[in-house]
Parts: structure tokens; sequence; C-alpha cells
């Protein structure tokens, strides 16, 4: 396959997969038990997942390593396994996506907040994320996707794990932001232009937004990211919020509606469009159908 | 600027060293400590949730706003105590069984002791026999739980029936909240209230304690 960059670089749309969490417990991941576990209890699972967004038409599918950090790890007791969790699953979807997408290493939030806020030290913090980028770089993904962020700090430290570790490797980084009054923010205050000049500062190589909105909100995120930076963005936007329907949580934007609205992330030149919580095969299938229609 | 306007506002500012400065001055000049507490720490910290909720604050300025509260605090409480000044009640938290999310659910925490509330935070991952417990042997008025995620939801229908079976449901009240629960689901479990974000949850944990 071309490298990842030099075909974003060429004006290419790439679409991304959808939720792994949700797909992980219907298929019987215990409730308690941390998702990144099945890739050493139940690889299977991963590869069926990964397999079913491929063949909806993803091209970057997302390994199950979101709490793979080392400091995550530990919430289970299970910190000392970090290489082998992340090397399986890793492993899982690249015997999945070899030769036909590219395997985004993920990697989530510390879970901790740092000082002087929190209680952990950057320094803490940045082995962790070291650790865990040795061993998805280490594994053989092509890109790694840090992701669901919304400390700038602590998302930084992320990125700068991963060039450390791999100058050569893509480095993807996404925040979460809320829509306030006066725009759009994460919860740490962070605004869309702070978080595009820190994340290129820190060394990403593609930038943008995933989780905490449904496509609508996405594409006003997307245009203050277009405004603000010049590398290429990513978006990956929820299947709306979700609502409890007789017992059950459930996100309403349905496929046709989220790669209907998608076709702007296009026209704002967005070069990945992918889903976050919500979305199934069925919504990566319509943004492919969606993605495939239109020419830039 | 009175000295309890002063106070209030080194909370708001998230300065604990002038915090802890400005309560040891109102102590030693006499001012009853219920009214430093109410006038200077409760008020700046009713400003700053007021402005966390209409995001004109974030949760860095919060997170140091508590602290710089808790600066107040240390100096106020062996007063409190000594003087028998009651809290407004006592709330147990935390996130309920299999959920190991708890930004949110400190969050809460920290706005509760903001308003004057004694929290208990049993952290994360809390079985739902020992919120129960805890809420039975501290008194409290009030469990509050949080979960993250839509499968370990069912854990606060736990509490709610644990209570329930202990003929404890009018003393213990329930207030669940976290980004997959809703009104409905709290109607649905029994629980008591519903809050949607952390300012939200300490209007309805005053409502349910009949402090508002």
């Amino acid at each position: 396959m071309r490298p990842l960059l030099e075909r974003l670089a060429a004006g290419e749309v790439l679409v991304g997969d959808g939720a792994l969490g949700t797909m992980l417990f219907e298929r019987g991941l215990p409730p308690g038990e941390p998702p990144e576990s099945l890739a050493l209890t139940r690889p299977a699972v991963l590869e069926e997942v990964a397999r079913l967004y491929r063949d909806a038409g993803a091209d970057m599918l997302e390994t199950d390593t979101f709490g793979g950090s080392p400091l995550r790890l530990a919430l289970h007791g299970i910190e000392s396994r970090t290489e082998a969790v992340n090397r399986a699953a890793v492993q899982a979807v690249r015997r999945v996506a070899e030769g036909r997408a590219y395997v985004a290493g993920s990697c989530g939030p510390s879970g901790r907040l740092l000082e002087p806020y929190g209680d952990v030290s950057r320094d803490a913090v940045s082995e962790s994320f070291r650790r865990q980028m040795e061993a998805l770089i280490a594994a053989g993904v092509d890109c790694v996707c840090v992701e669901t962020m919304t400390d700038l700090a602590e998302a930084q430290l992320a990125v700068r794990a991963a060039k450390a570790v791999s100058p050569g490797t893509p480095v993807i980084a996404t925040m979460t932001f809320d829509p306030t009054p006066r725009g759009y923010f994460t919860i740490m205050g962070t605004s869309v232009a702070a978080a595009a000049a820190g994340l290129a500062e820190a060394g990403a190589d593609v930038i943008g937004s995933n989780c905490g909105n449904g496509i609508e909100h996405m594409v006003a995120i997307a245009r203050e990211f277009r405004r603000a930076s010049t590398l290429p963005l990513i978006i990956q936007a929820n299947a709306g919020l979700p609502k409890t329907v007789a017992g059950r949580t459930v996100y309403d934007e349905t496929p046709a509606f989220l790669a209907g609205k998608a076709r702007e992330l296009v026209a704002i030149g967005v070069s990945i469009i992918g889903g976050c919580c919500g979305t199934t095969p069925e919504h990566i299938r319509a943004l492919r159908a969606m993605v495939d229609g239109v020419r830039r | 600027m009175p000295v309890l306007t002063e106070l209030a506002d080194a909370v708001i500012l998230g300065d604990p060293a002038r915090v802890g400065a400005l309560t040891r001055q109102q102590i030693q000049a006499g001012v009853p400590p219920k009214t430093i507490l109410d006038d200077g720490l409760i008020a700046g910290m009713t400003v700053v949730g007021d402005r966390f909720r209409v995001h004109e604050i974030f949760l860095p300025d919060v997170l140091l706003a508590a602290k710089a509260m808790y600066a107040g605090m240390d100096e106020l409480r062996p007063l409190l105590v000594r003087d028998g000044v009651p809290s407004i009640g006592t709330v147990v938290i935390g996130s309920v069984r299999g959920d190991l999310h708890d930004i949110g659910k400190n969050l809460v925490g920290i706005m509760l002791k903001g308003a004057g509330f004694d929290v208990i935070d049993l952290g994360h991952d809390v079985p739902p026999e020992k919120m129960v417990q805890t809420a039975q042997e501290q008194g409290a008025a009030v469990i509050g739980m949080s979960a993250l995620l839509t499968t370990t939801m069912p854990a606060m229908g736990e509490v709610v029936e644990l209570l329930r079976a202990r003929n404890l449901s009018g003393t213990v009240k329930t207030v669940v909240g976290g980004a997959p629960v809703s009104a409905e689901f709290a109607r649905e479990i029994g629980a008591d209230a519903y809050g949607f974000d952390a300012g939200n949850a300490v209007d309805v944990v005053k409502d349910l304690v009949g402090r508002r």
C-alpha cells in the first residue's frame, strides 16, 4: 500500500472505521472487563469486528488499544501485560487489514489528570505513553491514533512519545470538544484553534476531532480546524448523542444522515472520515458510498 | 472590599495560600466559622459552579478553586466540629461496580463539597453493598452513583433494590448520573433523581435533602 501520508497529500479522502466498544460488548465482553483484555483472551473477536469494518469499506482500522497504556491497564491490574496486550491487538487487526487497510494503533487518555489539577506527573504520563507506543509500533502499526483527548498537554505527551519512538510513523491526533456559547472547547478549556496549533507543534501529522458530538457539530468543528491549520484533517463523529430507549442506550443518527452531512466534510477538505460511539459497519458502508460518489 | 468577599474571590481565583490566610484572619477576628464557610468558601464555589455551568470557565479552573477551598476547610473543620455545626447533609458517592471512570464523579464531589455537603467518596468500581453499608454507617442522606459505560449502569439499579430490601428507601435517597445515564433510566430503576451534569447534581441533591 502507498504510505498513508502520501495519499492524503495527493488529496485522497479515506474512510475510517466505526465504534469498537459496543461491538465488543455485543460479542460477550463482560461488563467491567477492560476491552483490551480481549486481545489476549479472544483475539478472534477483534478479527471479526475488524473484518466487518474492512468489508464495509474502511481504509483504516483501529486497534483495540484505546486503554492500552500502562496507566490505564493498571486500573485492572494488568499493566505488566502492556506489551503483550498491544502486540496481540495489533496482530489481530493486521491479519485482517493486510494490504487492504491501514492499521491505526489507538491510544486514548491515561484516565488521570495531570498535575497541578490532578495527581499524576507529566513524566509518569509520558513514560506510560512511551511504553504503549513502543509496543504498538514494534508490532507493526501503519500509524498511531491519539484520540478522545481533552487535555492538550496530555495529547502532546502522547504525540511526542510516538515521535520519539519512531519519527517516521504517522501520528493522527484528535480531541473531543463540547459546544459552548463561545464556541467549541474541550472540557479542559482547549479551543479548536489551540488544539490545532498545539497538536501540530507536538508533531502530529493528521489532526481533528473524534467523539462527543454528532455529525452536525463535527462539521462546524472541522471548519474551525480548516481555518486554523493546513495539516490533513480527520473527523470521527458519534452517531449523535446517547439516549435511553426502553432501558437500552441508543444513538439515533442513521447511516444515511451521517453520510449526507459528512459530504460537507469532504467539501471542507477533511482527509479521513470515520465514526466513533454508536456508529456501525452500516454507517461506514454509507460513508464509503458517499466518498466514492464525490469527486473533489 | 469586605474580607469575606475577598475570601470568596480567592477561592474563585484558585489561590490556596490566600484562602488559608484569609480564613485564619477571619477566625482570629471572631467571625463565626459557619459564616466564614457560607459567605466565603461556599459563596466562592457557588460562583465557580455557575461559571463552569455556562462554560465561562473550564475543569482546570474548578479543580484549582476546589484545592483553594480545601485550604480554607482545613482551617475551619475543627472549629465547625467543636461548635457542633452540622453540614447540610452527607452524601456517599462512587462510580458503580465495574466502572473505572471517575473524573466526572470527582467533579460532582467537588461541587457537592463546594455547596457545603460532607462527601464520602468511595472511588471507582464500588460494589452496591459497600455503597449501601457506608451510607447506613455514616448516616448519609443521599447516595450518588456515576457510570460512564452502558454496561455498568445496571449496578445502579442494584443499589436502589438493596436500599429497598433493607427498608432504607425513604431514609437514603439515590441520585444517578454519567454520560449514558438519563432521567428515563433513573425512573426505570427507581432512583430518586438524575443529575445531568455536576452543577445540576448539586441542585437535585439539595432538593432531595430539602435544602433549596
